[in-house]
Protein backbone atom coordinates (compact mmCIF):
# COMPACT_ATOMS: atom_id res chain seq x y z
CA UNK A 1 0.00 0.00 0.00
CA UNK A 2 1.19 3.44 -1.02
CA UNK A 3 1.65 5.60 2.02
CA UNK A 4 -0.48 8.24 0.47
CA UNK A 5 -3.08 6.27 1.35
CA UNK A 6 -3.16 6.27 5.09
CA UNK A 7 -2.48 9.97 4.90
CA UNK A 8 -6.07 10.65 3.17
CA UNK A 9 -7.72 8.22 5.66
CA UNK A 10 -5.82 9.76 8.60
CA UNK A 11 -6.39 13.54 7.27
CA UNK A 12 -9.58 13.00 6.59
CA UNK A 13 -10.56 11.09 10.18
CA UNK A 14 -9.02 14.24 11.82
CA UNK A 15 -11.25 16.53 9.72
CA UNK A 16 -13.94 14.77 10.46
CA UNK A 17 -12.98 14.99 14.42
CA UNK A 18 -12.32 18.93 14.09
CA UNK A 19 -16.03 19.43 12.18
CA UNK A 20 -17.83 17.69 14.89
CA UNK A 21 -15.74 19.79 17.72
CA UNK A 22 -17.42 22.64 15.99
CA UNK A 23 -20.70 21.49 15.42
CA UNK A 24 -21.60 19.77 18.58
CA UNK A 25 -22.92 21.17 21.97
CA UNK A 26 -22.99 18.39 23.46
CA UNK A 27 -19.53 18.35 25.70
CA UNK A 28 -19.32 14.52 25.64
CA UNK A 29 -19.62 14.42 22.06
CA UNK A 30 -16.61 17.19 21.72
CA UNK A 31 -14.61 14.38 23.73
CA UNK A 32 -15.73 11.88 21.77
CA UNK A 33 -14.39 13.89 18.68
CA UNK A 34 -11.17 14.28 19.82
CA UNK A 35 -10.82 11.01 20.87
CA UNK A 36 -11.00 10.21 17.31
CA UNK A 37 -8.75 12.54 16.54
CA UNK A 38 -6.19 11.33 18.48
CA UNK A 39 -6.79 7.57 16.67
CA UNK A 40 -6.15 9.39 13.24
CA UNK A 41 -2.89 10.58 14.47
CA UNK A 42 -2.05 7.19 16.10
CA UNK A 43 -3.00 5.33 12.96
CA UNK A 44 -0.76 7.93 10.89
CA UNK A 45 2.50 7.12 13.33
CA UNK A 46 1.62 3.15 12.96
CA UNK A 47 1.80 3.72 9.19
CA UNK A 48 4.68 5.46 8.81
CA UNK A 49 6.61 3.63 11.43
CA UNK A 50 6.36 0.56 9.00
CA UNK A 51 7.12 2.87 6.15
CA UNK A 52 10.30 3.23 7.49
CA UNK A 53 10.69 -0.22 8.53
CA UNK A 54 9.63 -0.89 4.84
CA UNK A 55 12.73 1.12 3.69
CA UNK A 56 15.81 0.48 6.42
CA UNK A 57 14.74 -3.40 7.16
CA UNK A 58 17.97 -4.36 6.04
CA UNK A 59 19.96 -3.20 8.02
CA UNK A 60 18.45 -2.65 10.79
CA UNK A 61 15.99 -5.63 12.00
CA UNK A 62 13.64 -3.32 14.73
CA UNK A 63 13.46 -0.40 12.05
CA UNK A 64 10.34 2.39 12.80
CA UNK A 65 9.47 0.76 16.63
CA UNK A 66 9.88 3.81 18.01
CA UNK A 67 6.66 5.23 16.40
CA UNK A 68 4.75 2.46 17.92
CA UNK A 69 5.71 2.89 21.34
CA UNK A 70 4.89 6.62 20.89
CA UNK A 71 1.31 5.13 19.95
CA UNK A 72 1.48 3.46 23.32
CA UNK A 73 2.57 6.32 25.17
CA UNK A 74 -0.23 8.73 23.16
CA UNK A 75 -3.02 5.60 24.60
CA UNK A 76 -1.61 5.92 27.89
CA UNK A 77 -1.99 10.04 28.32
CA UNK A 78 -5.32 9.48 26.29
CA UNK A 79 -6.46 6.97 29.10
CA UNK A 80 -5.36 9.43 31.92
CA UNK A 81 -6.73 12.33 29.96
CA UNK A 82 -10.39 10.87 29.60
CA UNK A 83 -10.93 10.14 33.17
CA UNK A 84 -10.00 13.96 34.42
CA UNK A 85 -12.07 14.89 31.40
CA UNK A 86 -15.05 12.70 32.02
CA UNK A 87 -15.11 14.07 36.07
CA UNK A 88 -15.07 17.54 35.12
CA UNK A 89 -18.28 16.69 32.92
CA UNK A 90 -19.92 14.87 35.45
CA UNK A 91 -18.98 17.89 37.83
CA UNK A 92 -20.30 20.21 35.68
CA UNK A 93 -23.78 18.54 35.06
CA UNK A 94 -24.25 18.39 38.95
CA UNK A 95 -24.00 22.18 38.97
CA UNK A 96 -25.90 23.01 35.88
CA UNK A 97 -27.78 19.98 35.04
CA UNK A 98 -27.08 20.24 31.36
CA UNK A 99 -23.82 19.65 29.46
CA UNK A 100 -24.38 22.23 27.06
CA UNK A 101 -21.18 23.86 26.41
CA UNK A 102 -22.82 27.00 25.84
CA UNK A 103 -23.63 27.18 29.76
CA UNK A 104 -19.77 27.61 30.55
CA UNK A 105 -20.05 31.26 29.44
CA UNK A 106 -19.30 32.55 33.18
CA UNK A 107 -15.95 33.76 32.55
CA UNK A 108 -17.34 36.74 30.37
CA UNK A 109 -19.22 38.31 33.19
CA UNK B 1 -6.79 -6.33 -5.69
CA UNK B 2 -5.58 -8.99 -3.69
CA UNK B 3 -7.07 -9.62 -0.23
CA UNK B 4 -5.26 -7.69 1.64
CA UNK B 5 -6.11 -4.16 -0.15
CA UNK B 6 -9.76 -5.36 -0.08
CA UNK B 7 -9.41 -5.67 3.55
CA UNK B 8 -7.99 -1.94 3.73
CA UNK B 9 -10.83 -0.24 1.26
CA UNK B 10 -13.47 -2.10 3.71
CA UNK B 11 -11.88 -0.83 6.86
CA UNK B 12 -11.21 2.57 5.48
CA UNK B 13 -14.98 3.18 4.47
CA UNK B 14 -16.07 1.71 7.55
CA UNK B 15 -13.93 3.98 9.82
CA UNK B 16 -14.88 7.28 7.69
CA UNK B 17 -18.32 6.01 7.89
CA UNK B 18 -18.53 5.44 11.66
CA UNK B 19 -16.57 8.94 11.88
CA UNK B 20 -19.24 10.63 10.25
CA UNK B 21 -22.07 8.94 12.57
CA UNK B 22 -20.28 9.82 15.32
CA UNK B 23 -20.87 13.59 14.41
CA UNK B 24 -24.23 13.12 13.18
CA UNK B 25 -25.90 10.91 15.49
CA UNK B 26 -28.83 12.54 17.31
CA UNK B 27 -28.53 10.34 19.96
CA UNK B 28 -25.42 10.21 22.16
CA UNK B 29 -25.65 6.71 23.03
CA UNK B 30 -25.41 5.85 19.52
CA UNK B 31 -22.68 8.22 18.78
CA UNK B 32 -20.88 6.23 21.61
CA UNK B 33 -22.00 2.64 19.66
CA UNK B 34 -20.45 4.23 16.61
CA UNK B 35 -17.13 5.34 17.25
CA UNK B 36 -16.93 1.99 19.35
CA UNK B 37 -17.08 0.95 15.10
CA UNK B 38 -14.48 3.46 14.29
CA UNK B 39 -11.93 1.90 16.64
CA UNK B 40 -12.50 -1.71 15.52
CA UNK B 41 -11.77 -0.47 12.23
CA UNK B 42 -8.58 1.34 13.20
CA UNK B 43 -7.50 -2.15 14.93
CA UNK B 44 -8.07 -4.01 12.09
CA UNK B 45 -5.69 -1.18 9.75
CA UNK B 46 -3.22 -2.11 12.97
CA UNK B 47 -3.51 -5.91 12.22
CA UNK B 48 -3.22 -5.27 8.50
CA UNK B 49 0.00 -3.09 8.94
CA UNK B 50 1.27 -6.68 11.25
CA UNK B 51 0.95 -3.83 14.61
CA UNK B 52 -0.65 -6.89 16.80
CA UNK B 53 0.18 -5.48 20.27
CA UNK B 54 -1.10 -1.84 19.09
CA UNK B 55 -4.09 -3.39 17.81
CA UNK B 56 -4.90 -5.58 20.92
CA UNK B 57 -4.31 -2.52 23.16
CA UNK B 58 -6.15 -0.47 21.22
CA UNK B 59 -9.26 -2.95 21.37
CA UNK B 60 -8.71 -3.77 25.14
CA UNK B 61 -7.89 0.39 26.16
CA UNK B 62 -10.32 2.04 23.98
CA UNK B 63 -13.09 0.32 22.51
CA UNK B 64 -12.96 -1.67 26.03
CA UNK B 65 -12.51 0.97 28.92
CA UNK B 66 -13.04 4.14 27.29
CA UNK B 67 -15.89 3.68 25.47
CA UNK B 68 -17.73 1.80 28.45
CA UNK B 69 -16.63 4.88 30.55
CA UNK B 70 -18.29 7.11 28.33
CA UNK B 71 -21.34 4.95 28.47
CA UNK B 72 -21.32 4.86 31.93
CA UNK B 73 -21.09 8.38 31.80
CA UNK B 74 -24.24 9.01 29.82
CA UNK B 75 -26.81 6.33 31.71
CA UNK B 76 -24.92 8.40 35.24
CA UNK B 77 -26.85 11.77 33.53
CA UNK B 78 -29.71 10.42 32.15
CA UNK B 79 -30.03 12.78 29.11
CA UNK B 80 -32.52 11.97 25.91
CA UNK B 81 -33.33 13.73 22.80
CA UNK B 82 -35.16 16.60 24.32
CA UNK B 83 -32.36 17.61 26.87
CA UNK B 84 -30.16 17.39 23.63
CA UNK B 85 -28.53 21.09 23.26
CA UNK B 86 -29.67 22.60 20.07
CA UNK B 87 -27.43 24.93 18.42
CA UNK B 88 -28.21 28.08 15.33
CA UNK B 89 -28.01 26.20 11.98
CA UNK B 90 -25.69 28.73 10.74
CA UNK B 91 -22.92 27.75 13.09
CA UNK B 92 -23.20 24.17 12.29
CA UNK B 93 -22.51 24.88 8.12
CA UNK B 94 -19.70 27.35 9.41
CA UNK B 95 -18.23 23.83 11.45
CA UNK B 96 -18.87 22.09 8.20
CA UNK B 97 -17.01 24.58 6.49
CA UNK B 98 -14.51 24.71 8.61
CA UNK B 99 -13.36 20.78 8.62
CA UNK B 100 -13.93 21.02 4.65
CA UNK B 101 -11.81 23.48 4.68
CA UNK B 102 -9.25 21.89 6.68
CA UNK B 103 -9.83 18.93 4.58
CA UNK B 104 -9.33 20.26 1.16
CA UNK B 105 -6.15 22.64 2.47
CA UNK B 106 -4.44 19.24 3.69
CA UNK B 107 -4.72 17.20 0.85
CA UNK B 108 -3.86 19.88 -1.92
CA UNK B 109 -1.26 20.48 0.23
CA UNK B 110 0.29 16.66 0.04
CA UNK B 111 -1.66 15.71 -3.47
CA UNK B 112 1.25 16.73 -5.33
CA UNK B 113 3.62 15.35 -2.90
CA UNK B 114 6.44 12.67 -4.42
CA UNK B 115 5.89 9.93 -1.69
CA UNK B 116 6.44 7.27 -3.54
CA UNK B 117 7.21 5.01 -0.52
CA UNK B 118 5.36 1.93 0.24
CA UNK B 119 4.16 0.58 3.47
CA UNK B 120 4.89 -2.77 4.73
CA UNK B 121 1.91 -4.76 4.74
CA UNK B 122 1.54 -7.82 6.72
CA UNK B 123 5.14 -8.88 7.19
CA UNK B 124 7.61 -7.63 9.93
CA UNK B 125 8.12 -8.91 13.27
CA UNK B 126 8.56 -5.04 14.57
CA UNK B 127 5.10 -4.75 16.35
CA UNK B 128 5.13 -7.94 18.22
CA UNK B 129 5.07 -7.68 21.74
CA UNK B 130 8.48 -8.76 22.62
CA UNK B 131 10.34 -6.55 20.18
CA UNK B 132 8.37 -3.75 21.30
CA UNK B 133 9.04 -4.54 25.18
CA UNK B 134 12.23 -5.14 24.41
CA UNK B 135 12.55 -1.58 23.69
CA UNK B 136 10.08 -0.26 26.13
CA UNK B 137 11.97 -2.17 29.12
CA UNK B 138 15.39 -0.70 27.75
CA UNK B 139 15.27 2.69 26.08
CA UNK B 140 11.89 3.92 26.75
CA UNK B 141 11.69 2.72 31.18
CA UNK B 142 11.99 6.53 32.50
CA UNK B 143 9.22 7.93 30.30
CA UNK B 144 7.31 4.15 31.04
CA UNK B 145 7.76 5.08 35.07
CA UNK B 146 6.89 8.63 34.33
CA UNK B 147 3.13 7.47 32.96
CA UNK B 148 2.89 5.68 36.03
CA UNK B 149 3.04 8.78 38.19
CA UNK B 150 0.48 10.12 35.21
CA UNK B 151 -1.85 7.69 36.19
CA UNK B 152 -1.26 8.38 39.93
CA UNK B 153 -2.37 12.30 39.84
CA UNK B 154 -5.51 11.63 37.34
CA UNK B 155 -6.76 9.33 39.74
CA UNK B 156 -6.33 11.60 42.64
CA UNK B 157 -7.83 14.43 40.08
CA UNK B 158 -10.45 12.25 39.31
CA UNK B 159 -11.35 11.80 43.25
CA UNK B 160 -10.66 15.40 44.36
CA UNK B 161 -12.80 16.76 41.63
CA UNK B 162 -15.71 14.48 41.91
CA UNK B 163 -16.17 14.73 45.51
CA UNK B 164 -19.17 16.50 46.59
CA UNK B 165 -18.85 19.76 48.79
CA UNK B 166 -19.36 19.70 52.55
CA UNK B 167 -22.19 22.23 52.43
CA UNK B 168 -23.88 19.49 48.96
CA UNK B 169 -23.20 16.76 51.34
CA UNK B 170 -25.04 18.06 54.38
CA UNK B 171 -27.77 18.54 51.97
CA UNK B 172 -28.37 15.01 50.54
CA UNK B 173 -27.81 13.76 54.33
CA UNK B 174 -30.95 16.00 55.00
CA UNK B 175 -32.26 14.80 51.90
CA UNK B 176 -32.10 11.55 52.83
CA UNK B 177 -33.43 12.04 56.01
CA UNK B 178 -36.55 14.10 55.76
CA UNK B 179 -37.42 14.01 51.97
CA UNK B 180 -39.43 11.48 49.90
Amino acid sequence: MPINYYIFLSVALFCIGVAGVLTRRNAIIIFMCIELMLNAVNLLLVAFSKMHYHALSATTPNAGIDGQLFVFFIMVVAAAEVSVGLAIIVMMYRNTHSIDVNFLNRLKH
Amino acid sequence: MGTTQVLFWFLSILALLGAILVVTSKNPVHSVLWLIVVFVAISGHYILLNAQFLAIVNLIVYAGAIMVLFLFVFMLMNLNSETEPQKNRWLKIAGVVTGGALLLVLVAALKEADLKTQVEMGRGDSGLINNLGMVLFHDYVVPFEISSVLFLSAMVGVVVIGRKTPEERVGAIGDQKYGG
